[in-house]
């Protein structure tokens, strides 16, 4: 191992070497890409929202989807994961093309996103909202669901990796109460631990860290590391460039539809394009992860 | 003024036929709206086709009763495919808009003239409906009850009647306790999120329609049955809301509150008819005469719906704890 990896995590150090010589420009292929799209475009009425030429994304990597606001990230999330459909564009995951599946299907594939507003479902309890995560459940058909026997076995083993992924999370105090009792930053854990409970290759996260306290933001940074530890693909909106820093492995930027920059966090802040981008091109100054806290609000962006 | 006989009847009331009817509809409302949050505002259209199944197929073809039954389960599944498949995939309140269309739709349908050698037109069909059903009643020829006012052939019919909701009842617990359950209540809290959990939504939705609609059509057969007349104007829109008005009463995605809602929806019903009826024809009140008796006791219904939106808004069974999370 080489001395810069010397001090990181395994699954960290793995996606430094892999991406140490991946070419930092937009689109630019990677060693071995879990999602690959091509000419993903959307429009919505006069406004093309995203006009994504190429895109890779890094297996067993923190990937960091940035830009200002209305810069297109959301929609392109969307696109990617089903829940909008894109004007053209092909994208695979794992290889096999998925343009036009059904979000459900992209889920049961792999593929599972969280939603920038929270969406605990909160007249239940977390225990259910975590069993609701697991897949393939027999007792999910409607004929089985009135034969207890056919489905109690799995929901116990169900309800025993819910604990699990709970206490990971903290949250195992809280597993009788309903889901809408949590608080602000609980339930982001809540829907990040649910997402785990479906056993996804890929997690894609819309803003974690939107309206949460730093104190929590630290934990949250922690939890996503710890999913990239276990092999899992983690792909996130952001708008804080802080957070991105810290945790990302690859940085890829967005401004108005289309992908302007790609690279590791500390290259990225530096190319003048970026800061053009989020602060205007009479900013000559490098962004720095511990400088102001660069948002894309500095810039009145439109969303 | 006789209070034990306004009792009575107040009782037989809300225990009674008709009660039965707004009981089934409830309890598959229960499963759509209560605990999968479909807007069905058109519940009166399965019950409508299953009162019409057991009339077509027994005065119009002169089939038999039990053949009528299954056709009255199938008419109510075609009706809720009908209405889901193109409305379910999009935004709650098209369903909505368009089960009330539909309900209405189905209504005037049925008592078109066009229709009239089927359907029976305004006057609907009347005749020995239930023969086959009211043939196997147990009770014997000369049965009176000795306080409630049911008739022989009535009491066959609630005895049968509440057995079956208690039935259905038990099968909506069954339902709701499962990973089944669990999912359909994930679609009322936020579809989105269940979609994003790898569920088929739109299949779970229209298997909710399709079970609500098929325990509501069972009001319909009761109806035929029991009151051996089907008739298309009983079938307007109030029905459906009545229906709501007695699920939000009992508490909704309750598995009791469909039971609740009913005997109370109709105890308070009749009990206000009676006690203003005995009230006129006593000369306690002369400023009304007794036929608006029927208008006015559901004003006071009305009056108190509001107190119990005020005083206990998540209804009989309800738990307010839970109605508070959704304030947010």
């Amino acid at each position: 191992m080489r001395a810069d990896t010397e001090n990181m995590a395994p699954g960290r150090a793995a996606a430094y070497e892999a991406l140490r010589d991946v070419a930092r420009v937009p689109g630019s292929p990677k060693p071995d890409p879990i999602v690959i799209a091509d000419r993903v475009s959307r429009q919505f009425g006069g406004l093309k929202a995203v006009d994504v030429a190429h895109v890779e994304i890094q297996r067993g990597s923190i990937t960091a989807l940035i830009g200002p606001n209305g810069a297109g990230k959301t929609t392109l999330f969307n696109l990617l994961t089903g829940f909008d459909k894109p004007d053209t564009g092909e994208w695979t995951l794992n290889k096999k093309p998925i343009a036009g599946k059904a979000p459900y299907r992209l889920a049961r594939m792999g593929m599972v996103r969280t939603f920038q507003l929270t969406k605990a479902l909160s007249r239940m309890t977390v225990m259910d909202n975590m069993l609701l995560g697991a897949n393939g459940q027999s007792g999910e058909r409607v004929l089985n669901a009135l034969l207890p026997f056919t489905w109690r076995a799995q929901e116990r083993a169900n309800a025993e990796r819910a604990v699990e992924l709970l206490s990971r999370f903290n949250l195992d105090a809280k597993v009788g109460d309903f889901a809408g009792s949590l608080s602000g930053g609980q339930r982001k854990l809540l829907e990040m631990a649910r997402a785990l409970m479906v056993g996804p290759e890929i997690v894609m996260l819309d803003e974690p860290m939107a309206g949460v306290n730093p104190a929590l933001t630290q934990s949250l940074l922690g939890h996503i590391k710890n999913i990239r530890e276990e092999g899992t693909t983690v792909l996130f909106v952001e708008h804080d460039m802080d957070m991105v820093h810290d945790i990302s492995d690859w940085v890829i930027v967005m401004a108005q539809g289309q992908i302007i920059a790609e690279g590791p966090p500390d290259a990225v802040m530096k190319d003048p394009q970026v800061i053009e981008a989020y602060l205007g091109s009479r900013h000559g100054n490098a962004l720095t992860a511990d400088g102001a806290s660069l948002t894309a609000d500095s810039q009145g962006g439109t969303t | 003024m006789d209070f034990g006989q306004i009792f009575t009847l107040t009782i037989t009331q809300a225990f009674g036929v008709t009660a039965l009817i707004y009981l089934f509809a409830a309890i598959g409302l229960n499963i759509q709206f209560g605990y999968t949050g479909l807007l069905n505002f058109g519940q009166v259209a399965f019950v409508a086709a299953g009162a019409y199944a057991v009339g077509v197929i027994v005065l119009t073809l002169d089939l038999s009763l039990w053949l009528s039954i299954i056709v009255a389960l199938m008419a109510s599944t075609v009706l809720a495919l009908l209405l889901g498949i193109p409305t379910l995939r999009l935004r709650a309140d098209y369903l909505a808009i368009v089960t009330i269309a539909a309900s209405e739709l189905l209504r005037l349908l049925v008592r078109s003239i066009a229709f009239k050698d089927v359907f029976g037109g305004a006057q609907g069909l009347n005749g020995k409906l239930g023969q086959e059903f009211h043939d196997l009643n147990p009770l014997p020829a000369d049965f009176t009850l000795p306080i409630l006012s049911w008739s022989r052939q009535d009491l066959w019919v609630v005895i049968v009647g509440w057995s079956l909701a208690l039935l259905f009842t038990l099968f909506v617990w069954g339902l709701v306790r499962s990973p089944w359950g669990r999912v359909v209540k994930g679609i009322r809290e936020d579809e989105d999120a269940v979609v994003s959990l790898g569920k088929n939504v739109f299949v779970y939705k229209l298997q909710a329609l399709v079970i609500g609609g098929g325990i509501a059509a069972f009001g319909g057969i009761l109806w035929a049955v029991a009151k051996q007349s089907v008739q298309p104007d009983t079938f307007q829109p109030d029905f459906t809301f009545f229906v709501f008005t007695i699920l939000l009463l009992g508490g909704a995605a309750r598995v009791f509150g469909p039971i609740a809602g009913t005997v109370i929806f109709w105890f308070l019903l009749a009990g206000f008819g009676e006690v203003l009826s005995s009230l006129i024809n006593n000369g306690y009140i002369d400023f009304l005469t007794a036929t608006d008796v029927g208008s006015i006791r559901f004003m006071l219904m009305g009056l108190g719906l509001m107190l119990l939106m005020i005083f206990r808004p998540q209804g009989i069974f309800g738990d307010r704890r839970e109605l508070a999370l959704d304030a947010r």
